[in-house]
């Protein structure tokens, strides 16, 4: 067993003449909170899409949870987690519902899902909204519900694509409790953020420009080296350099 | 095989919690049954008409209590003269005027021939044709039971016979083309919006990242539908031998297989839309205009396609309720087997079997 949860060499993916991302490579630790930040169009959905096995690399190599990304796809989406900017439970359908769809396709036992279900709304304070339809929930509840739909299989590794968008200072900080919990529990976080407070929070981060990653380095170590005091500061110094335009 | 039973659950929960839609899909065909069986029929009776007698003897007497005995006309009223017609016509009262001339019995006993006029409402040109059709016919049984004890030197009689449907109803056309117009409706429709809808909420994404096969997450989509249309084409079969008198004369089984190899067709069709399109509108859309028009079209059900400019009746071929529409008429009207629809069976199977092929590829370059 290595100690490795995600490893990335030479990474790239071009369209056509595009080169959305462009020989990226990092490694991500177990257990471990990884920022990945950039402005908009600078890759970091491109380069979660292929580690996700949703998109095949062009060139360079990639393991993911030690799965290699063009040949085991199917390992890999068994071992990891995925929650979207988009809201991704279903509104018509009962809190409860919800968990038992995505715990099935993840093809779980009736027993896993039903005592971890209970353990789950107990404690998300969901009992009573169990049966309730998700569409009557603060968005605050549901975007909870939704990270912890998306590490119910327990996964090695979730991948959260801005998973705070939208949502209230007090209901992100619980938010990023729950992150902390899932990471001591030996879940390994990659998470994308528009939120340079959110960037404090992670373990390491890197900063992706125009495909390319400029920065890797924990957040006290980042700010060292471009000598300001705050993420904000070094995001908008290594964002300044970028020549594509954000969409 | 469990996460696809989970899968299909959930669809069932979707469908299940939009009562709406449910109603009108499970209602649909009933109501379609219903309303083209008992309102919508292309069948005249009691239609109004009036007659103006300037003879009164006992030939008109006589023909026009036949008239009024027959069940497609209603005698309203009776005019005094030939401006009385006019005013008839335009109150929009009756639908014809017989009229017969003075003296016809004398003419008909002297000179062996008298003349009828009859007057019809062409505004709607198929309802005048098919009154004095009918009004025609009335008339010559009558002229027939007269020249009996006269006999002719020379006459030539056509008998006719209308096969498999002797009382020319309606229903025998249109119980096939409804079913093909619900499960059109209910599958290509339906499958497109459901699946497209996932994209719009970006539970496809998730979906795709799971370990479930993108073959499965479609066949899952596809499956409650499935049952639904088999609920449809019971509840039309059932309504149509039971409500309407249209027997099953083929065989029950080849007909329903028939109606699910049609059904795969839509739901490929649907598919085929989903992985083109991205938003429910647009799917709407294309599924209604690119299936749904030409099923009413194209299919020979509304209207007949032999009597279509040779273009429309190249395209028609690519329709594929055209096909089904034949079949059900074969095997459900006239009772024939499927050596009679092999080939029309073979069409649909290749049809279906084209868009599958189409979608899935369609399907798989979305995940590149």
């Amino acid at each position: 067993m290595t100690n490795t949860a995600i490893h990335a060499e030479g990474l790239t993916k071009r369209f056509g003449d595009f080169t959305a991302v462009d020989a990226i490579s990092f490694e991500v630790k177990k257990g471990e909170i990884f920022g990945f930040l950039g402005a908009n169009g600078a890759g970091k959905t491109t380069a979660m899409r292929m580690l996700c096995g949703l998109s095949i690399p062009t060139a360079g190599k990639a393991s993911v949870a030690g799965f290699d990304v063009y040949k085991q796809t199917e390992q890999i989406k068994r071992s990891i987690g995925y929650m979207s900017q988009k809201f991704s439970l279903y509104e018509d359908l009962t809190v409860r519902e919800n968990i038992r769809f995505y715990a099935g396709i993840y093809g779980k036992s009736d027993a896993f899902i039903k005592e971890k279900t209970a353990f789950l709304l107990k404690e998300l304070h969901l009992e009573a909204e169990a049966n309730k339809l998700v569409r009557s929930l603060p968005l605050g509840w549901k975007q909870k519900l939704a990270f912890s739909v998306a590490i119910f299989h327990e996964p090695e590794i979730v991948f959260l694509d801005e998973p705070t968008g939208g949502v209230d200072p007090v209901t992100r900080r619980e938010f990023w409790n729950m992150i902390y919990k899932a990471a001591e529990r030996g879940i390994t976080i990659f998470v994308t953020t528009h939120y340079m407070d959110e960037a404090e929070y992670c373990n390491r981060v890197s900063i992706m420009v125009d495909g390319r990653i400029d920065a890797l380095d924990t957040p006290t170590q980042l700010k060292k080296t471009f000598e300001v005091r705050s993420m904000d500061e070094v995001f908008l110094k290594l964002a300044r350099r970028a020549k594509r335009s954000g969409d | 095989m469990k996460q696809f039973i989970s899968f299909v659950k959930k669809e069932f929960h979707h469908i299940a919690r939009d009562k709406r839609t449910l109603f009108i899909l499970l209602g649909m065909p009933i109501m379609q049954i219903l309303i083209f069986g008992f309102a919508l029929t292309n069948e005249v009776k009691n239609s109004k008409i009036a007659i103006l007698d300037q003879s009164n003897d006992p030939s008109t007497q006589a023909l026009r209590s036949e008239l009024d005995a027959s069940r497609y006309f209603d005698i309203t009223q009776d005019l005094h003269s030939y401006q009385e017609i006019e005013a008839a016509f335009k109150k929009g009262k009756i639908k014809m005027a017989v009229i017969f001339p003075a003296r016809l019995a004398n003419d008909l006993d002297h000179f062996n021939t008298a003349q009828v006029q009859l007057v019809a409402d062409a505004s709607d040109p198929n309802v005048a044709n098919t009154l004095t059709n009918y009004a025609t016919a009335i008339i010559l049984d009558y002229q027939d039971r007269i020249t009996n004890n006269r006999r002719l030197p020379y006459t030539i009689k056509t008998e006719m016979r209308m096969l498999y449907n002797p009382q020319l109803k309606g229903a025998y056309s249109f119980v096939p083309g409804v079913m093909a117009m619900v499960l059109m409706l209910v599958c290509t429709l339906m499958t497109a919006i459901t699946i497209v809808r996932e994209k719009e909420l970006g539970t496809m994404e998730i979906m795709l990242v799971s370990p479930m096969q993108p073959f499965k997450i479609v066949v899952a989509k596809a499956v409650p539908y499935l049952l639904l249309s088999i609920v449809n084409i019971s509840s039309i079969l059932l309504l149509s031998v039971f409500v309407l008198d249209v027997p099953v004369n083929g065989s029950l089984l080849l007909l329903i297989f028939e109606s699910i190899l049609f059904t795969l067709t839509c739901l490929a069709f649907g598919l085929l839309i989903s992985t083109k399109t991205d938003s429910q509108q647009t799917a709407m859309f294309i599924a209604l205009t690119g299936m749904f028009l030409p099923t009413i079209m194209l299919s020979g059900f509304m209207f007949p396609i032999e009597n279509m400019p040779l273009p429309l009746r190249i395209l028609s071929n690519i329709v594929p309720a055209k096909w089904f529409y034949y079949i059900v008429k074969e095997v459900m009207i006239k009772g024939l087997g499927i050596t009679a629809v092999w080939k029309e069976t073979l069409i649909l199977t290749g049809m279906l079997l084209f868009l599958l092929v189409l979608s899935i590829r369609n399907f798989k370059i979305r995940l590149a």
